[in-house]
């Protein structure tokens, strides 16, 4: 088969990889394919019917498969070409992408890359729960997709490990169907979700949360039977004899994302253990020159708003790379998580090619009250201070550092420090 | 009647049904699970043991080494993933190089091929990622690792081309011997045969006490594992062992098959059906595995899982006629290394079946191989040739291990086809991979319903009772 040649192959047909496609339509380039290995666009958000979506970005609410419909729609009216039920098995630091469908195996090429291929969920084993090993148990997005797309459910006595948002949804969704919700169990003191969903999901219909606990055990030969809680102490390790046993016959699991970078290693690509994605510029460009990141598989977003707007970043820079002929460029500036900081996205920056701002994606590693801020340094400098109301672990926050603050910043100057601070607060705070 | 009813579709019953489906003769095979290969076959450390462990002259010894060279051949034969690694075993102490030299005489008296004793030096130049606190360490080149179910499927499918008959879902309840025959009761219908082997592992007291008090007593013995990501699975490249314990192998550390690393097992005295893992045991494993290879990153584990082994009062296997009803063969007490030993503790039971006067007639045409595609092992031009034959050979339903739906079908219209998420699994490698089966178990459910013509509802995980889902959406009735 011939080597076709592309601008850019976008790998992913969610909604990452829609609006950076897109992007990189607006932005010039002409010849675009978007890689999708399920039969629709639309990614994760098909099965995700509840409401919430697009209020950033659109002003509007919108269910998940309407906010998917918005960027198919604007794809559609362009010339990108689309090969969905198609899986990606390799791609190259020089940008050979190997295709597999029911049509042939190919090896295509493409001038850049736009990796959005999304996030995984956490398994039972990854946090280690013993026990049996029955059916039963469940990672939330499994349940979904049988209750949304295939119309089963399955489970009658439901316990929800995990406080995060697709946990919250799942435990009002099943509720929904008749099943009857437990619990949701958290290990933190806070739940990790957003505050409307846990108003929305548990409160209003009477799911009684459950923190500071985890689950240990699960218990029953075929069939989930019963599972074991177990409080947990400020470090997460659990606390003898407070046991609680729940007769159930589901055990749901919303216990973390993992971005899916298993084509990014074939790639070369070097990751960042932060965020298990991959090290990136303040364009979205990865260390491999012409590859690009954006949405879930380059870190794991709360609102998919935000993806969308990191998407929108990637698809142009990509754009710039290809109409620019790889342009590269100056010595980066390095950003680094300071104090109560997990990480950055970037972690790196280009200040000679910055427009207007310099954007970065963090998140905290603890619950930050009224009159906190964010600080960023550089040696003993403070470059731009920013007020936040409240701040949590489970809430990613967002900064525009504007260029004019950064004219008197250098690489040479050390790494830009993002740290949050409490307003007033000293070394003691 | 049938000439031989095997009970047990284990790795021992199934090497027995394939060692005796090469002759002239009626056979069928009755196991109480849906599946084969479905108690201690499918959760052991998967190795071929080179056979330096079993004291000199015993039976064990003769059938663990003439058992290594017999899996070798029939991997080769049966398309079986097996890769000839060797092993390790290590010393930290003056204590332990004594045990490597005792080791290294036995596997010499046994017939182990190319045993020698590392030095350190030699130790860490062959794996460098061994501790340095290790001494030396035994290293026996001709033990192999394989995927322990495929094997038991392999020659459990071979028997079943060959003529013999499978009847899964069917438990013993009674044996009997009246008029010359053998008269077997099971849960799903009454087998009458000439013969009977009993290779049913963890129960095969239970079994013989259907006929007579055994002479032996099972003690089910858990061992639990980790399974981790490939990205560790190079730690190794030689199954790793430490020396052993009166409980066991003790903890060993091993490239698979499929290219992951195996951390296992410990040993709990405790009950045939419990596969449960412990918290306690598991950090104790965790622990004493970095003893050997200090660097495994036990967060890149994808799979805790627990098998039962057939440990027994005896220190050697049970293959023995039954003192009351001659005709019946009890294959028992096989512990480690039983799936190494497996196809020749079959070659001796065909013996004793010629000594009881059972005529062994050599088919004229002995089908003796198989072979099943493998997308994600095929070369670009064999795929492509692959997916223009079938276009779902090019339809990837499983991401983390790329098996693609072609796969799937056949492993669903093959001589023993599976009827569960598991069963799948296990014959495709679909859900063995860092998501669990997270996104392909709901595809993989739906071609098991459309090729089977299997209700959604009515799909298991595994046994009866491991139904995946619970009701149709908007429909929460009982019954």
């Amino acid at each position: 088969m011939e080597n076709m040649q592309y601008d850019t192959i976008v790998i992913g047909g969610g909604p990452a990889g829609l609006a950076a496609a897109r992007s990189a339509w607006e932005n010039g380039l002409r010849s675009i394919l978007i890689i999708e290995r399920d039969r629709y666009l639309g990614g994760i958000l098909n099965q995700c019917i509840h409401n919430g979506f697009g209020l950033h970005h659109f002003k509007e609410e919108l269910t998940g498969p309407e906010y998917a419909d918005r960027f198919i729609s604007l794809v559609k009216e362009t010339g990108i070409e689309v090969m969905t039920d198609t899986m990606v098995l390799d791609v190259t630091p020089e940008h050979d992408v190997y295709v597999s469908n029911s049509k042939g195996f190919e090896i295509l090429h493409a001038k850049s890359v736009i990796l959005a291929m999304g996030c995984r969920e956490r398994t039972r084993d990854s946090v280690g729960i013993a026990g049996t090993r029955p059916a039963g148990v469940y990672t939330a997005g499994s349940a979904q997709l049988y209750m949304n797309i295939l119309g089963y459910s399955v489970g009658k006595r439901v316990v929800v490990r995990g406080t995060g948002d697709i946990g919250l949804i799942m435990a009002r969704r099943m509720k929904l169907e008749g099943a009857e919700v437990l619990a949701c169990i958290g290990a933190s003191d806070h739940p990790d979700g957003l505050a409307r969903n846990v108003n929305q999901c548990l409160e209003d219909y009477d799911i009684p949360l459950l923190l500071r606990h985890t689950i240990t055990e699960i218990r029953g030969k075929d069939r989930v039977e019963q599972v074991v809680a177990m409080q947990v102490d400020e470090h997460r390790n659990v606390i003898p004899g407070t046991e609680k046993v729940f007769d159930c016959d589901t055990l749901l699991l919303s216990i973390g994302l993992i971005p899916e970078n298993e084509l990014s290693k074939k790639a070369g690509i070097p990751l960042d253990d932060r965020t298990s994605g991959a090290v990136v510029y303040e364009n979205n460009e990865t260390m491999v020159p012409g590859v690009f990141a954006c949405g879930n598989v380059l870190h794991v977003h709360d609102l998919v708003d935000f993806v969308t707007e990191e998407s929108i970043r990637a698809g142009k820079s990509a754009a710039e790379y290809v109409l620019g002929g790889g342009k590269q460029g100056g010595e980066p500036l390095k950003i680094a998580n300071g104090d109560n900081v997990k990480y950055t996205v970037p972690m790196m920056a280009h200040l000679d090619k910055l427009e207007k701002n310099l954007e970065i994606f963090f998140r905290v590693k603890k619950m930050f009250g009224e009159n906190s801020r964010i600080v960023v340094t550089q040696g003993d400098r403070q470059v731009a201070s920013f007020k936040r109301p409240y701040m949590a672990s489970s809430k990613m926050e967002k900064i525009r550092i504007p260029v004019k603050l950064l004219a008197d910043v250098s690489p040479e100057g050390g790494p830009l420090v993002v740290s949050a601070v409490e307003e007033g607060g000293g070394a003691n705070a | 009647m049938y000439d031989i009813l095997i009970i047990g579709c284990g790795v021992s019953g199934a090497s027995c049904a394939y060692m005796l489906s090469r002759y002239d003769l009626k056979i069928a095979v009755v196991d109480k699970s849906n599946d084969v290969a479905n108690g201690t076959t499918k959760a052991n450390s998967a190795i071929i043991h080179a056979g330096y462990d079993p004291a000199p002259e015993t039976q064990m010894a003769r059938l663990n080494v003439r058992g290594t060279e017999l899996a070798k051949e029939i991997a080769e034969n049966l398309d079986v993933p097996c890769i000839n690694c060797g092993s390790l075993v290590l010393a930290f102490d003056e204590a332990d190089l004594e045990h490597v030299r005792k080791l290294y005489e036995r596997g010499c008296a046994n017939g182990v091929p190319g045993l020698k004793i590392l030095n350190a030096e030699e130790l860490h130049e062959m794996e460098p990622e061994i501790s340095a606190e290790a001494v030396g360490a035994l290293h026996a080149p001709s033990s192999c690792i394989i995927n322990p179910w495929e094997y038991c499927l392999a020659m459990a499918e071979t028997a079943v081309v060959n003529g013999a008959e499978l009847f899964l879902n069917r438990e013993v309840t009674g044996i009997d011997y009246r008029d010359g025959r053998f008269v077997v009761e099971t849960t799903d219908g009454t087998f009458e045969a000439k013969h009977v082997i009993s290779a049913t592992g963890v129960y095969s007291d239970k079994v013989r006490s259907l006929v007579e008090t055994p002479t032996y007593k099972i003690v089910p013995t858990r061992g639990q594992y980790f399974l981790l990501d490939k990205d560790e699975g190079k730690r190794v490249s030689h199954t790793v062992f430490q020396c052993p314990n009166e409980k066991g192998k003790g903890v060993l550390v091993s490239p698979t098959v499929d290219g992951n690393l195996i951390v296992g097992p410990d040993a709990n005295v405790g009950e045939c059906e419990d596969t449960s893992t412990d918290k306690a045991g598991l950090d104790a494993i965790r622990a004493a595995a970095r003893k050997s290879v200090p660097d495994i990153n036990f967060r890149m584990n994808i799979k805790n899982f627990a098998g039962v082994r057939a440990n027994s009062d005896h220190d050697d296997f049970v293959i023995e006629r039954s003192g009351t009803f001659p005709g019946f063969i009890d294959i028992a007490c096989v512990k480690s290394p039983g799936l190494t030993a497996a196809p020749a503790i079959a070659e001796q039971v065909v013996g004793m079946l010629a000594e009881d006067g059972l005529e062994l007639k050599e088919k004229e045409q002995f089908i003796n191989s198989r072979k099943r595609p493998r997308i994600e092992k095929s070369d670009a031009e064999m795929r492509k040739k692959l997916i223009e034959e079938n276009p779902l050979y090019g339809r990837i339903i499983c991401r983390c291990e790329n098996v693609t739906e072609g796969e799937i079908v056949a492993a669903l219209h093959a001589p023993i086809p599976p009827t569960t998420i598991n069963g799948v699994k296990r014959r495709v490698g679909s859900g063995m991979g860092r998501c669990q089966g997270g996104f392909c178990t709901p595809k993989i459910h739906e071609i098991i319903s459309r090729e089977l013509g299997i209700d959604m509802l009515d799909i298991c995980l595994e046994e009866p009772g491991s139904e995946i889902l619970k009701y149709r959406s908007k429909n929460n009735k009982e019954g």
